[in-house]
């Protein structure tokens, strides 16, 4: 690729929706009202497996204020049906069961049925005057016991997917199992001169969003439905909810409000088909808002899992096999990303011999949600620990150790395609030459290295850009803007058109008025939505060129632009004067009407993010306390649009593996009910327990990108668990298998 | 719909009379803990008794025989005050440790007293100082030592009627002086796995004469632990004595497994924190 | 039950509302007079996205009775800017990329202001900690850090 200059395209302009957002004037989900509204809540389930046997919903229906009730048997009952996709798969018949139970309840919290009423107060006591008979079954809690061969099952009708080879006969609780292998990894053992070979668990943790789920539906007088809502994508929850609720898509609009944070969370939904089917009902819109108690016990975390694992190298350090055996906890309906997990475990290493499976297990706990770089960070947790420990017995330097290994561009990733350009061997060479790499170390300190490797989505985009008469621009996208994307779209448009940043206008469009876009998700806006917008401020010039053409009278291709002017070109110098982009516009409606310029394109492949991190960490040997005290991020990003949102996402998934790392997991009592669902004992970080979190951006330029730029937003949370552990192992000398290292278990350990 | 209602009397013996004609209203000061379970549906109160605009409540007060704290004073207008950290730098230091900024905006010590959880912060720090709890009730005021209010977890000796008024804390002598020290495992916004308050006296020598040795989340109620202090008095608070500390107040300790530590963890916690804490009282009584 | 009638001082200026006697301050400020500024993301004091200032104190609005209003004077989010001229904390937090959703950012600003005030020159462990009881969950903290120190040294060069 050629070396561009770029204007706007990696400077730092303040984002458009800023001064909303600081000045309180942004609304976001719950901050929605429309006249005439009720309020829905929803009856939850208060086991974790138990069957449904009869629903009375007549004390609720007499309450004073109440509108409607809805039970689960109300919603159509679709078939199963799965759809696979590259961060886990969906079946609407689980999606609609989820919002509302049917038949039986999966886990504790487990929506049951809802009510709609003129105060949040009276929808809720309604609700819980809704009398459920349930007949209790035994609950299914840890992967051990759901692979049990006596196992309860949760479906009775669960066919396994995937790699079915070895996958048992009747009714199971392991809903797919997916394998990856290369060489042969038995004689590749044997050619290593050491082993090392660990069982590593972690548990359930929640992407921990700040804004609760939340969305208002209104029936509309001609049947059309519209939905505001909290959401990673409009399109998703339209879709979704036709499906749940068998309408043509068509009837559905979704406005998606700002989004307080989501991290995969907000790719599913829960509350919107509740919602639509009450208005329904009661003939007015209903707003519904959970509770953070409901967040934790009924929307997405992500998997707990096991595995076990296994490598070997040369006493030169040279990866030659690996053995990965790993199962996930897909929660109450399947779906766990067991599959990327497979595909990152081995994506930074050249390893010659390697046999990896994954399964897919369903256990009486919520169903798993995306959570950032889906299933990449427990399995890379297993593996960088493993290379640590390699480097560790064969006396390597940690990183040399890995820049021996790493893979270049033309190695294949271990899921099939070959790597293009890629940026992990520039990651390890900034951290080897990082002052944080040579900064002397104080007592009971450690220093973790790990690398960490997301694979990228690209999927399908649209994008609008429409010219104003001064010249200024809208660009209109169908993808939520969970964390400055907005200001990014509108520095593409700014480059390719030639006006200031501030100039264009970046709206997040709702499903009526853009073209199909799929979620904020998958690292894909600035990428692939990206090339939408760059492509359709290209149709935009094009446009601007033929008018300039118009009004000189010359061919098109003797108008050139640049800078946000057309100039004579192609033999045409210096024959007519620059047209600037303001007189263009002014003329527009005289020279062929508004200007708009269109792009929808798919996108196949992206580029892959790899990053390599760094972590010192103290700990209190009497305590078994620890603290990060200094941290480094290091990421390519391809191409970084705006840097400070970059460095953001490096910093902000950095901070959400170390709390992963420590102090974060679902607990859950005997019976299955989570115990500590509120952010007093859910801990994540809080900004006293973080150390600044440095960053470098390495750009390897993207080939499949115009400007080079890749997907960002995931990559940070892989390297973290394994970068703290190996820290930790440095610090106390204990080898750490399992999260989060709480302080009573690192005591333990150390006292061992 | 049952409605709650919300009262806020001006006096102490408006309040009684609220509290003592309706069993079911509640003493609201900050409402940090009050609020949250009647949320969760823990509590369901019949009244809100708003106790901040009684003046008595609101009060801090530190003349020669010490500090006299209305109970419903904020925790950070209790750490603002300079004197009071200067005096008694641990209850100084648990007040500072309840919750967030935010929190410490409305949560009160009498609150934090009166919700009665075993792993308050301020209740080591407070028994450890020999502090006194005031509480007026139909029958008059009544004071008694921090150490016997409460009774078990979230139950405390407050009758029918009764609330919480005041907090006195005798001003410590020469060479006296309190440490409070928690483990959590944040850095904030946590509760007390293991608490720890000493305050110690020393002579001209450096030698202990005095210490009073409290343990918080350990136990169904804060506990004063005699053998942690008689481990520390007639020494000079050297290492052996610490470590004598350390061990009284682990043994002292009969703690849970729970979703925020184990038996086995919480007890050695509680012989280092104890230990901790004594040698920064120590240090700070050196001082003084 | 009737209602119970608040008269109260809200970023500057008087205004009564009508509430329920059990209901937050942070419901009424939503719900009631349509500040949706003020954020919740707990209800159970844990958050800090709901911080507002009550008689020149900070605290979390979800644990405020709306009735404790009465006679009182509180400040929230809305009030933080002058007009169209923001406040430096706003203001740096821009130029930082201190948000990334956003949704916690009203709580932070609010928190540091009620920080700046009391010291104009806290240092970045100080800032730290009393930030802690305002989650972020997108940024890792350290441009909120960056932008409120920055914000403190603008702060006292113009008043220098």
């Amino acid at each position: 690729m050629s070396e561009r200059k770029f204007k706007y395209v990696g400077t730092r302009p303040i984002r458009h929706d800023g001064v909303d957002k600081v000045t309180g004037r942004a609304n976001f989900g719950a901050d929605f009202d429309a006249p005439g509204m009720l309020h829905g809540a929803l009856l939850r389930s208060p086991h974790a497996h138990a069957r449904i046997l009869s629903v009375d919903t007549r004390a609720a229906e007499a309450v004073a204020g109440v509108k409607a009730v809805l039970t689960g048997q109300e919603l159509p009952k679709l078939q199963s049906m799965w759809m696979g996709g590259a961060e886990g798969g969906i079946d609407f018949r689980d999606i609609a069961e989820n919002c509302l139970a049917r038949d039986k309840v999966l886990y504790h919290g487990h929506a049951v049925a809802a009510v709609a009423a003129t105060t949040p107060e009276i929808a809720l006591q309604a609700a819980r005057m809704i009398e459920v008979e349930y007949e209790e079954l035994t609950p299914v809690l840890d992967l051990e016991a759901a692979v049990a061969s006596d196992a309860p099952i949760l479906h009775d009708d669960l066919q396994p997917i995937g790699a079915t080879d070895p996958l048992p006969e009747g009714p199971t609780n392991i809903a797919g199992r997916v394998e990856f292998s290369r060489g042969d990894v038995d004689a590749g053992f044997a050619e290593a001169d050491v082993v090392v070979e660990r069982e590593f668990r972690t548990q359930m943790v929640h992407q921990g969003y700040i804004e609760p789920h939340a969305c208002v539906a209104r029936i509309g007088e001609d049947d059309q439905v519209v939905v505001w809502c909290t959401t990673q994508g409009g399109f998703a929850v339209k879709n979704y909810s036709a499906m749940v609720l068998q309408m043509d898509p068509a009837k559905i609009k979704v406005i998606s409000s700002e989004i307080g944070g989501g991290f995969g969370g907000k790719t599913t939904i829960y509350l919107e088909p509740v919602a639509i089917a009450l208005a329904r009902k009661a003939r007015r819109p209903v707003k519904m808002v959970m509770s953070r108690e409901e967040v934790f016990r009924a929307t997405g975390p992500t998997s707990g899992t096991i595995v076990r694992a296994e490598l070997g190298a040369k006493r030169d350090g040279t990866l030659v096999a690996g053995r990965l055996s790993m199962f996930y906890e897909a929660g109450a309906y399947r779906g766990s990303p067991a599959g990327p997990g497979a595909m990152c475990a081995f994506g930074s290493y050249k390893i010659p011999n390697f046999y990896i499976e994954a399964h897919d297990v369903v256990v009486n706990k919520p169903k798993v949600a995306a959570y950032r770089a889906p299933g990449a960070p427990m399995s890379t947790f297993a593996t960088e620990s493993l290379v640590d420990e390699l480097a560790r017995e064969l006396g390597l330097d940690p990183i040399e150790m890995r820049l021996h290994n790493a893979v270049d561009e033309g190695d294949q990733a271990p899921y099939g395609p070959v790597y293009g350009p890629i940026g992990l061997r520039e990651t390890l060479e900034a951290a080897r030459s990082h002052p944080h790499y040579k900064a002397p170390l104080g007592q009971n300190q450690g220093r973790g290295i790990a690398c960490g490797f997301w694979f990228n989505a690209g999927m399908s985009s649209s994008a609008n850009v429409s010219l104003h008469a001064d010249g200024s621009a809208v660009v209109a996208t169908g993808n939520p803007d969970i964390g400055g994307s907005r200001a990014a779209q509108a520095q593409m448009v700014s480059e390719e058109l030639g006006i200031p940043v501030e100039r264009v206008r970046p709206v997040v469009a709702d499903t009526d008025s853009v073209g199909y876009t799929d979620m904020t998700g998958g690292s894909r806006v600035c990428f692939a939505t990206g090339m939408a917008v760059i492509q359709a401020s290209r149709d935009v010039v094009d446009q601007l060129r033929a008018r300039a053409a118009q009004i000189w009278g010359v061919e098109l291709d003797s108008v050139a632009w640049e800078d946000g002017r057309a100039l004579p070109a192609n033999g045409a110098e210096g024959d007519h004067e620059p047209l600037p982009i303001e007189e263009l516009a002014q003329q527009m409606g005289r020279t062929g009407g508004p200007i708009v310029g269109k792009a929808s394109l798919t996108a196949p492949m992206a580029g892959p993010g790899f990053a390599t991190h760094l972590c010192d960490l103290e700990v209190d040997p009497e305590t078994g306390a620890s603290r990060v005290v200094r941290y480094t991020a290091i990421q390519d990003a391809g191409k970084a649009v705006h840097p400070g949102y970059v460095e953001g996402q490096y910093q902000g998934g950095s901070a959400q593996g170390i709390g992963w790392a420590l102090n974060e997991e679902y607990i859950f009592d005997e019976r299955g009910e989570m115990e500590n669902p509120g952010f007093l004992d859910y801990r994540m970080p809080v900004a006293s327990d973080l150390p600044m979190i440095d960053t470098v951006i390495v750009e390897v330029p993207n080939p499949l990108h115009p400007y080079g730029v890749r997907g960002v937003g995931e990559t940070p949370i892989v390297p973290p668990l394994a970068a703290v552990a190996n820290a930790m192992r440095g610090a106390t000398g204990v080898r750490f298998t399992v999260l989060p290292m709480s302080p009573p278990r690192v005591l333990e350990a150390i006292d061992a | 719909m049952l409605s709650i209602r919300y009262e806020a009397p001006a006096s102490v013996g408006e309040a009684v009379a609220l509290l003592d004609a309706d069993e079911g209203a509640k003493v609201i000061a900050g409402g940090t803990d009050l609020l949250v379970q009647y949320r969760s549906g823990l509590r369901e109160p019949t009244a809100f008794v708003d106790v901040k605009r009684i003046p008595d409540l609101m009060e801090i007060s530190i003349d020669a025989d010490g500090l006299v704290l209305g109970a419903a004073t904020p925790a950070a207008e209790v750490f603002e005050n300079t004197e009071i950290r200067q005096l008694w730098p641990g209850v100084a230091e648990a007040t500072d440790l309840i919750g967030s900024t935010q929190i410490q905006g409305r949560a009160t010590l009498g609150g934090n007293l009166c919700n009665s959880s075993p792993a308050a912060d301020t209740v080591p720090a407070l028994i450890a100082v020999g502090a006194q709890a005031v509480i007026a009730g139909p029958s008059g005021e009544r004071e008694l030592a921090v150490e016997d209010f409460v009774t078990g977890p979230g139950q405390n000796v407050l009758g029918r009627g009764e609330f919480l008024v005041k907090l006195r804390v005798p001003r410590p002598g020469p060479r006296t002086s309190d440490a409070y020290l928690r483990l959590i495992p944040r850095t904030e916004m946590d509760i007390a796995v293991v608490g720890a308050g000493v305050a110690l006296t020393l002579d001209e020598g450096g030698t202990c004469t005095a210490a009073r040795v409290a343990i918080g989340a350990v136990a169904p109620t804060a506990l004063l632990v005699p053998d942690a202090a008689a481990a520390l008095v007639g020494s000079s608070v050297d290492d052996a004595a610490l470590a004598g500390a350390a061990q009284a107040a682990s043994a002292a300790a009969s703690p849970i497994d729970d979703k925020r530590g184990t038996v086995a963890y919480r007890r050695k916690v509680t012989g280092v924190l104890t230990q901790r804490a004594a040698a920064i009282a120590a240090e700070r009584a050196r001082e003084r | 039950m009737p209602k119970t009638h608040v008269e109260t001082t809200i970023n500057g200026e008087p205004q009564e509302f009508l509430c329920e006697p059990s209901e937050s301050l942070l419901a009424a400020l939503r719900d009631g007079l349509g500040l949706t500024g003020t954020k919740e993301g707990c209800t159970t004091g844990d958050c800090g996205a709901c911080s507002v200032m009550l008689d020149g104190r900070l605290v979390p609005s979800c644990m405020v009775l709306a009735p404790e209003a009465i006679g009182r004077s509180i400040e929230t989010i809305e009030g933080v800017a002058q007009g169209d001229s923001l406040h430096p904390l706003q203001q740096k937090f821009l130029e930082h990329a201190a948000l990334q959703c956003g949704v916690c950012t009203p709580g932070f600003i609010v928190a540091a202001k009620a920080l700046l005030e009391r010291n104009p020159d806290p240092s970045e462990e100080e800032t730290r900690y009393w930030l802690a009881g305002n989650l972020c969950r997108c940024t890792g903290y350290d441009k909120i850090i960056r932008a409120v120190l920055d914000a403190a040294a603008e702060m006292r060069e113009a008043t220098a």
